[in-house]
């Protein structure tokens, strides 16, 4: 134990219960601290002031539009994977108010957004989800014009990341390369052992929460320990993979993405008769969209009272699966689902990269689990390949 | 604006539960009564001011011959026409009654069916005259009325979207009923509007705001019937406040063809 900050880059070794200690003495640096819980049937991120609120021994069984929590007997913290949330519902609201207007004696009064929220730090983030943290950072930050809000909460983000050490049936990480080891842009990463956690620090802050745990160096076999836990998780899935139908009563089948040229086949296959075959079983209903950690469209509307005189800004996520979404002036460009689903995919998969410079998907699998019809975009890229099993 | 605008509400077959919507909002009530002439709303007041109105909000559906008269003569008296609720903007709950023997209806449920008069259909507002907006919900919801009344008022269009349920679930950090429960939710085919209510309190979607755009009710519930639902509790389902909206009117017919020849509806893939 120690009172002087932890160094970057190093790794100890805390007791389970110890995960509590840290969680206090992020909120004694200031932090508003989110973390996984469960609420609704599913794991999804809130407020986490304790560790009994944390979703200890579940895990969850995913599959296209299927999710159930299991318990498990050995009560490991960490085992679930993703759940219908991302870090993108706090850091890039679902509805956010941009502006405030009001009209006293026909002059038109301006009123300044509330203030930065306090700083958030987040327990449970996954590999997948720093990947998609930083591609959203390429749309909001690292452009021309800045979006100011979503820049104060990432700037003081805290993020206190877990290796995997299990997938879901819908994750493709390893496909994607954002997965399942966390490697940068953490200020913790956890790793859960039988009866302790390995933390690795990865920022200044990150030494200064840690360093208030009682903790104990890793022994050298400690850290490969926990180094080899998501290497091994990782190769498992690249051995499963490429996807073999299974039979249902031994589980859905596993997930992976043939990456190879992705740009050109999605490009060179704008009038593939896949895209009406997915038509007929899109519904157009949005949830991947809204579920994707990467998506990032919204719409901003200005919203009024009744005598016009006070004008809230007003910005909500919107989707591309909607009419609205292409609305003009000489109306919806984008009429049929065929075009919506190929709009979105070749977006992701494709266009994504010239406009970015990296793929908009990061494998996390959400858009499979949470659509209603299980619509699954690693089966109509095979589609589209032809090497559909 | 120079003189307020006169706004008339109208009551066909329903349960006044939208006509309530508009005196529920309380904290925009008195702002309504000052921007706009009450002319018009019995259950509000009892001084009516003759026609013409600016604004008719119409509630309930034509189950009568008389109905369909007087919608036709209120369709003239308004200058603008905005059906109000499922009863108006699909037929309501009653329209059950055109998949029936509405006879036989009036001989289990009134003592004197001699006296009873009525069309053998509940039929939407706009299978008879033109409307020009239509708000859904059953019943409406207070702030999509109020905020009707705020773009008439101020010559825009109102901002009630026509995407599903699903993208308000989402939004409002609500877990999908459908797939963490495996419950058949109707909210992909319905239209956004009435907060989730029901996702919210962890129950399926009933479809209360009516069809979506382009809703794909097939691909629902071939998936629903593939999991499990059976075709009789699919049928309810869809058969409900907006059964008679023709989408869901078509879906609910097609299940019950195929559940009459014995075939399971498959999903297209
Ligand atoms: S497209 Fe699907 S798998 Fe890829 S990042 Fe988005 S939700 Fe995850
Ligand atoms: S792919 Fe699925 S979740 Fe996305 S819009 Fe279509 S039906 Fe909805
Ligand atoms: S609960 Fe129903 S309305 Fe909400 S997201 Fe799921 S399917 Fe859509």
């Amino acid at each position: 134990m120690s009172a002087t900050n932890l160094p970057v880059g190093s790794f100890v070794r805390i007791a389970k219960p110890e995960l509590q200690t840290l969680i206090d003495q992020l909120r004694a640096m200031g932090y508003r601290t989110i973390g996984p819980r469960l609420s609704q049937g599913a794991v999804i991120y809130d407020d986490v002031d304790s560790v009994e609120q944390l979703p200890r021994g579940w895990v969850d069984q995913q599959d296209g539009g299927f999710y159930r929590l299991q318990p498990q007997e050995d009560g490991a913290y960490f085992d679930y994977v993703v759940g219908p949330h991302s870090l993108k519902n706090f850091l890039f609201p679902p509805r956010e108010t941009l502006l405030q207007l009001s009209r006293e004696q026909d002059q038109w009064r301006l009123h300044a957004p509330a203030p930065p929220d306090p700083p958030l730090a987040v327990l449970g983030a996954r590999a997948c989800d720093l990947r998609a943290l930083w591609v959203q950072d390429l749309v909001f930050v690292e452009v021309e014009f800045v979006d100011p809000a979503y820049q104060a909460r990432r700037s003081n983000l805290f993020v206190a990341a877990v290796n995997c050490r299990r997938a879901a049936a819908t994750c493709f990480c390893h496909s994607m390369k954002t997965g399942p080891a966390v490697v940068s842009g953490f200020d913790l990463a956890l790793t859960e052992q039988d009866d302790h956690f390995v933390i690795e620090t990865g920022s200044e802050r990150g030494g200064e929460a840690v360093a208030a745990c009682p903790w104990t160096p890793c022994t050298i076999s400690e850290i490969e320990a926990a180094r080899r836990a998501p290497r091994e998780l990782e190769r498992a899935m690249h051995q499963r993979a490429p996807r073999e139908r299974q039979d249902l009563h031994k589980g859905p089948p596993l997930r992976s993405l043939d990456v190879t040229d992705l740009r050109e086949l999605l490009l060179n296959n704008l009038e593939h008769p896949r895209w009406e075959s997915v038509a007929q079983r899109c519904l157009a209903c949005a949830n991947c969209t809204m579920v994707c950690p990467t998506c990032f469209c919204s719409t901003v509307d200005e919203v009024t009272d009744l005598t016009g005189d006070q004008v809230r800004r007003e910005r909500s996520w919107a989707s591309c699966f909607t009419a609205e979404h292409s609305y003009m002036n000489s109306g919806t460009v984008r009429k049929s689902v065929r075009s919506r689903y190929r709009q979105w995919l070749t977006h992701k998969l494709a266009t994504w990269i010239d406009q970015f410079g990296v793929s908009g998907c990061v494998g996390c699998g959400r858009c499979i689990t949470w659509c209603p019809v299980g619509i699954d975009l690693t089966e109509e890229i095979a589609a589209l390949r032809g090497t559909m099993p | 604006m120079a003189a307020k605008p006169k706004l008339a509400v109208f009551k066909f077959a329903s349960c006044d539960g939208c006509q309530l919507s508009l005196l529920d909002a309380e904290d925009e009530l008195l702002a309504v009564a000052d921007a706009v002439e009450i002319a018009y709303f019995l259950e509000a007041r009892t001084r009516t001011l003759e026609g013409p109105y600016d604004v008719g909000l119409v509630e309930g559906s034509i189950t009568t011959a008389h109905d369909a008269e007087r919608i036709r003569r209120i369709r003239d008296q308004c200058q603008f026409l905005v059906t109000i609720g499922a009863c108006a903007t699909s037929g309501g709950i009653q329209s059950l009654r055109n998949w029936a023997d509405v006879n036989e209806f009036i001989s289990q449920v009134y003592a004197h069916p001699e006296y009873i008069k009525t069309l053998a259909t509940s039929t939407p507002v706009a299978d008879h005259v033109i409307v020009d907006f239509e708000l859904r919900g059953c019943p409406i919801n207070k702030h999509q009325l109020v905020e009707l009344v705020a773009a008439l008022l101020q010559g825009r269009k109102p901002r009630v979207p026509r995407y599903s349920v699903c993208i308000d679930c989402k939004r409002k950090h609500v877990v999908c009923v459908a797939v963490a429960q495996g419950v058949a939710c109707l909210g992909p085919v319905t239209q956004a509007g009435c907060g989730v209510i029901c996702p919210a309190y962890h129950r399926e979607c009933f479809g209360c705001f009516g069809p979506k755009e382009q809703p794909n009710l097939a691909s629902l519930l071939g998936h629903y019937a593939n999991r499990g639902a059976d075709a009789v509790q699919l049928v309810r389902l869809t058969r409900n406040f907006n059964g008679y909206a023709p989408e869901f009117r078509e879906a609910s017919d097609d299940l019950e063809t195929a559940a009459a020849l014995g075939n399971t509806p498959d999903a297209p893939s």
